[in-house]
């Protein structure tokens, strides 16, 4: 490769604000990402507000209808559980827990594992070869325990399973980031950038990472399902939610047991999964094009 | 390369000393022990257990035990699953999950990564919407629902395939578990590859490359799918240590004799042994394949050295 | 989504038809865990290892298929005036599998095997009723010390008792009663189950064990009933989740599933009739109350509320599908030489939570001080619906339930620390005896999860323990029972069913109270 590789659209200098502004303004232009976004927002607005909607708690027994498909009469539209619960609010209500879960857990992973990635990889050698082998030990403890010894240490609490699942989940993301940053700091315009004499800092927030946003978006996108159903495993344990509070992955794993007699149990938390997925899907997509440093 | 190699598994002992002393600890900060269970045990019967398996000495003397037994390569035997020492348990059951998640990665590498090329190649076409829809309801169906579900199509209702049983390894037995553990393999990799094609194809040296006027296909073949490969690379490294140490749900599923499931119920069960045991041989795979892959890496792209 | 109903009767017999070779007669059966060891003194407990284990062992007496006594290994057996001593006379023709014969001395050892601590069976409380057991068991004793004795050259053997057991033939049908292979074991040690030279006295005879798979056995000629033994081998399949056991025998790859969840009980009603077996079982399935110092449950009119307050038949009925039976009384209906002693429940659903909510006010709970609980349970799907249930019972009430699930290492770790108000549990008899119940209220007992305590109730254990009599020993536990029925010692709920799923073509298999089907008495009809 030649000179003329040290590109232009990653020249430093770039204001941080109008970035932003023209992020934004390319996404509106992606409709797949917006009618992601809109339809997103509707269901986070509906898991907030609808549980207030629905005529039914969230612990509510209806005694006269116990296992009941989804039927317009009776008013339960989605069915109720094998306890007589109205299934559209334990879903609505669900989808508090699941969403918040993935949504911090994903932004943890995000923060820890692109930032060590993106320095093990920068730094390369010893460094590198130190928080490489960090991240195999975590990646060898059995979660399980890791997740009891937390609940020992802090007691039963929701923001454990956030903080245990982000624990685990930014080993994977950190693996890619350093593996797109070993890759990317042997290019032309990374070094040109170090001769100018641009700080490290800087190198790795504004050239590394935005460069290796692709593969970390979809990603994302892959831990946000992952998450909502390792929940369900810490809720197994006695470690998640407790009943009557409910989440996504614990509704799908009670709706599996029933899928054969009951299977709205199942479709219904799975229909709000996929969708949540669809939107994260292409609304990330639509996120990565409107980042891309390349295009810009 | 070879001298760094050897480098790397030499610095794997240290680390698996540390996975193994922590692991050790971990464990027994856990409520609840091996002999606990719906029955409450006798407290002399408890403590013919306890002598049994020295469970009634002191932690770090224990500790030193295991320490001891292990460089001896002992395993110790299952607390459990008694007839078999944890040795035996793990050597006749990862060949199993071997053969498993092995066919299930190279289906899902075979599949997944032409598909997220295509898709990648021909960016929001039909192709483009039709793989990538497929691959999301591959990823939002967790394999507890496949996997039953698939046994009721395939195994009850058209009676093709075995709804389960592992017989020796037998050809139809194996086709239902490959395939519920490959559908989320296949999503995930032709996911990574598309978005990591679409990444390298709008990169400057490929723009360079074109503009050089290679043809299209040399600049895929040549130039792009390699550093594409990149992330799926990183993914792949602690995902095969993952998916060929087999999965507790398709194993109870499909009845398939494989060692997925000690990681759970032997953690359930508090078989010291056994969770030692799995944790051992986990950890010895990560750090060898996570070497591997740092050893691919410079192989995609030659720029990637390690040379300190 | 696939509809539910679907014509899989005649695709089951016809795959099962196809898939046995002619002339070799093999049952598959799903048991629902792996057997720890064929050592018996190595078992873990689970209720699938006994059909395993009562295949390929005889113990003294053995089971017909609906479950009663038989002569086994003994032909004929005396017990002593004072009940204190059984002499059991041998089979002239028994033998292991290599040929060998039994003998008492295989007994003799079998026991001091199990005993010693050496070997630290869980199981080994078991045969505590024999002198010297439990002084063998903690060291205290060498395994000689034991109570039991061969006479005749190897063809009687004795037993003798601490104190008069009228459930001592019952425990003889347990698998810590089996012999071991003396000669074996003076062979190869510890390693005597080694399937490479197991040897057993059953009616099967291991041959291959390929872990969390399947174990299969073979018909044993040695064994002394051999001829009248139909089938020529059976394969014990491992199957942990419940509807893939279901699964697989729809597919005709078993004969017999040995569960099934209740979830799937009237689809199974409904598409296999002639196939889904039900039927009454001796498990009880209760609430515990905490009565330990500074828990309201230590309150017994607290007790006495939330007991009106449960609809047993709404769980059993609505939320279980039928696969449970409502209970009122601990010990659960069926047990030999036992009435159960139901509590009084009077008057109907409005009265008794109009009694409940007196009770409770009366205890000083009210809307502005509402009963605080906290209830414990182990993670499953049953009894997570059930205490969802019971919490939703006992909302009217004004209490506040927080409910609080474990796996089950954790749960029974933690109510036995006494951390709860209430707490889920259940007992599965051993033998087919009210006191293997009855016991767990005893005061000091580590199954005794609430510590529930009352000296009365000791007592008339202790009497019953000493009296020889059938019938007065009756009369005293079932007013063992009825007090502590009176005063709620702990929230009977329900009776446990067992669930089977078996082949129609299948004779010889009967449903019984015990659940127990050795398999020797099976065949498939002609």
């Amino acid at each position: 490769m030649t000179a003329d590789t040290l590109s232009p659209d990653t020249a430093p200098g770039a204001a941080g604000d109008s970035l932003g502004r023209e992020a934004w303004r390319r996404l509106k232009q992606n409709r797949a990402a917006m009618a992601s976004l809109l339809l997103l927002s509707i269901i986070t607005l509906a898991c907030v507000a609808g549980p207030w909607l629905t005529p039914w708690g969230l612990a509510d027994v209806d005694w006269n209808a116990f296992n009941v498909a989804p039927t317009l009469e009776g008013g339960h539209w989605l069915g109720t559980d094998a306890n007589g619960r109205d299934l559209l609010t334990r879903t609505l209500y669900g989808g508090r827990v699941s969403l918040s879960v993935a949504l911090v857990a994903t932004l943890v992973s995000l923060l820890i594992g692109v930032l060590y990635g993106a320095i093990a990889g920068y730094l390369g050698g010893r460094a590198d070869n130190l928080m490489m082998r960090f991240v195999d030990i975590m990646y060898s403890l059995p979660f399980m325990f890791l997740v009891i010894l937390l609940m020992v240490v802090f007691g039963r609490n929701i923001l454990l399973i956030y903080a245990a699942i982000g624990a685990v989940e930014w080993l994977d993301m950190a693996r890619i980031v350093r593996g797109q940053t070993l890759s990317l700091k042997r290019r032309e315009f990374i070094e040109a950038a170090h001769a100018l004499g641009v700080r490290d800092r800087t190198i790795v927030t504004r050239h590394l990472i935005p460069n290796a946003i692709g593969p970390v978006i979809v990603y994302v996108t892959l831990t946000v399902p992952k998450v909502i159903l390792l929940e369900s495993f810490l809720s197994f344990l006695g470690l998640g939610v407790q009943e009557p509070l409910t989440s996504w992955g614990v509704l799908i794993s009670e709706g599996t047991d029933m899928m054969q007699t009951s299977p709205w149990m199942l479709l219904v938390p799975s229909v709000f999964l996929a969708l949540t997925l669809f939107c994260l899907n292409f609304l990330g997509d639509g996120l990565r094009d409107a980042l891309d440093p390349k295009t810009r | 390369m070879l001298s760094y190699s050897l480098k790397r598994l030499l610095q794997a002992i240290p680390t698996m000393l540390i996975v193994i002393t922590i692991a050790f600890f971990l464990m027994r900060v856990a409520p609840g022990g091996p002999f606990d269970g719906e029955r409450a045990l006798p407290p002399e019967i408890e403590a013919n257990l306890n002598a049994a398996y020295h469970l009634d000495e002191p932690l770090p003397q224990q500790y030193l035990r295991y320490l001891g037994n292990l460089l001896q390569g002992d395993f110790g035997p299952s607390f459990k699953y008694k007839d078999f020492t944890v040795t035996e348990l793990i050597l006749q059951g990862f060949p199993v999950s071997l053969e498993i998640g092995g066919l299930a990665i190279l289906l899902a590498l075979v599949i997944g990564l032409p598909l997220g090329i295509a898709a990648a190649l021909r960016r929001n076409s039909a192709i483009d919407y039709a793989v990538m829809g497929t691959a999301l309801a591959g990823i939002a169906v967790p394999n507890f629902v496949v996997a039953p579900l698939l046994a009721l199509v395939f195994g009850v209702l058209l009676g093709w395939l075995p709804a389960g049983g592992w017989n020796g390894g037998a050809l139809p037995n194996l086709v239902l578990p490959v395939l519920a553990l490959s559908i989320q393999q296949i999503a995930y990799i032709a996911r990574m590859m598309r978005a990591s094609m679409i990444e390298v194809l709008g990169s400057h040296y490929i723009r360079t490359a074109r503009a050089k006027g290679l043809s299209e296909r040399l600049v895929v073949w040549r130039h792009a799918i390699r550093p594409a490969l990149m992330p799926v690379v990183s993914y792949l490294g602690p995902a095969v240590a993952g998916i060929i140490t087999g999965s507790v749900v398709i194993e109870q599923i499909f009845g398939i004799p494989g060692i997925g499931r000690y990681f759970v119920q032997g953690a359930l069960n508090r078989d010291y042994t056994l969770v030692m045991g799995t944790v051992v041989f986990y950890g010895a795979l990560i750090v060898l394949l996570n070497l591997v892959v740092d050893l691919i890496y410079s192989a995609l792209d030659p720029q990637i050295r390690y040379d300190d | 989504m696939f509809t539910p109903r679907l014509a899989v009767g005649p695709l089951l017999l016809a795959s099962t038809c196809l898939a046995l070779p002619a002339g070799a007669e093999t049952l598959d059966i799903g048991v629902t865990g792996e057997l720890a060891s064929f050592d018996t003194s190595q078992v873990s407990g689970g209720i699938w290892e006994s059909q395993i284990l009562m295949d390929v062992y005889e113990g003294l007496v053995k089971k017909g298929p609906d479950g009663e006594i038989l002569p086994g290994m003994a032909t004929s057996w005396e017990v002593s005036e004072d009940g204190l001593t059984y002499t059991f006379h041998l089979r002239e023709d028994a033998a292991w599998s290599d040929g060998e014969p039994v003998t008492a001395e295989d007994f003799v050892f079998g026991w001091r095997h199990l005993l010693d601590p050496a070997n630290a069976s869980k199981y080994a409380y078991m045969l505590y009723p024999v002198v010297g057991a439990e002084a063998v068991n903690t060291g205290q004793q060498p395994p000689e010390a034991l109570g039991v004795a061969a006479r005749d050259d190897g063809r009687t053997f004795e037993v003798t008792l601490e104190s008069p057991t009228p459930y001592f033939t019952q425990l003889l049908t347990h698998y810590t009663a089996y012999p071991a292979p003396k000669h074996a074991f003076d062979a190869h040690g510890k390693d005597y189950v080694d399937l490479d030279h197991i040897v057993t006295n059953g009616a099967f005879t291991p041959e291959a064990w390929v872990s969390q798979s399947h174990i299969s056995v073979q018909r044993n000629p040695e064994y002394y009933d051999a001829d009248a033994v139909a089938l020529d081998g059976v394969t014990y399949h491992t199957i942990e989740d419940r509807n893939a056991g279901v699964s697989r025998f729809r597919a005709g790859e078993l004969d017999i599933m040995r569960e099934y969840s209740s979830s799937m009980y009237e689809l199974l009603r409904e598409q296999l009739p002639d196939a889904t077996h039900m039927s009454t079982y001796l498990g009880s399935y209760y609430y515990v109350f905490n009565h330990r110092e500074g828990h309201p449950t230590t309150d017994p009119q607290v007790r006495e509320a939330l007991s009106l307050a449960t609809r047993r038949e709404v769980i059993s009925e609505q939320i279980m599908g039928g696969t449970f039976q409502p209970a009122l009384s601990f010990v659960p209906d069926g047990i030999d030489h036992y009435r159960v002693q139901e509590m009084a429940l009077e008057g109907d659903m409005d009265a008794r939570m109009a009694r409940a909510r007196a009770l409770l006010e009366d205890a000083g709970y009210g809307p502005d001080t509402p009963l605080h609980l906290r209830l414990r349970y182990n993670t499953t799907d049953e009894h997570k619906k059930i205490a969802v249930a019971m919490a939703a019972m006992w909302r009217p009430l004004g209490v506040e339930v927080e409910m609080i699930n474990a796996e089950a290492t954790v749960h029974y770790q933690t109510i036995a620390e006494g951390d709860f108000d209430i707490a889920r549990a259940g007992w599965i008899a051993d033998y087919n005896d009210a006191e293997n119940f009855l016991t767990l209220l005893r005061s000091g007992v580590g199954n005794n999860y609430g510590a529930y305590a009352d000296p009365e109730y000791d007592a008339l254990l202790d009497r019953a323990a000493e009296t020889l009599d059938l019938d007065e020993r009756q009369q005293l536990l079932q007013q063992a029972e009825a007090l502590a029925m009176d005063d709620h010692a702990l929230i009977p709920m329900l009776y446990y069913v067992s669930r089977n799923l078996v082949n129609p073509a299948l004779d010889g298999w009967e449903d019984n109270i015990e659940d127990d089907h050795p398999s020797r008495w099976v065949h498939f009809a002609e």
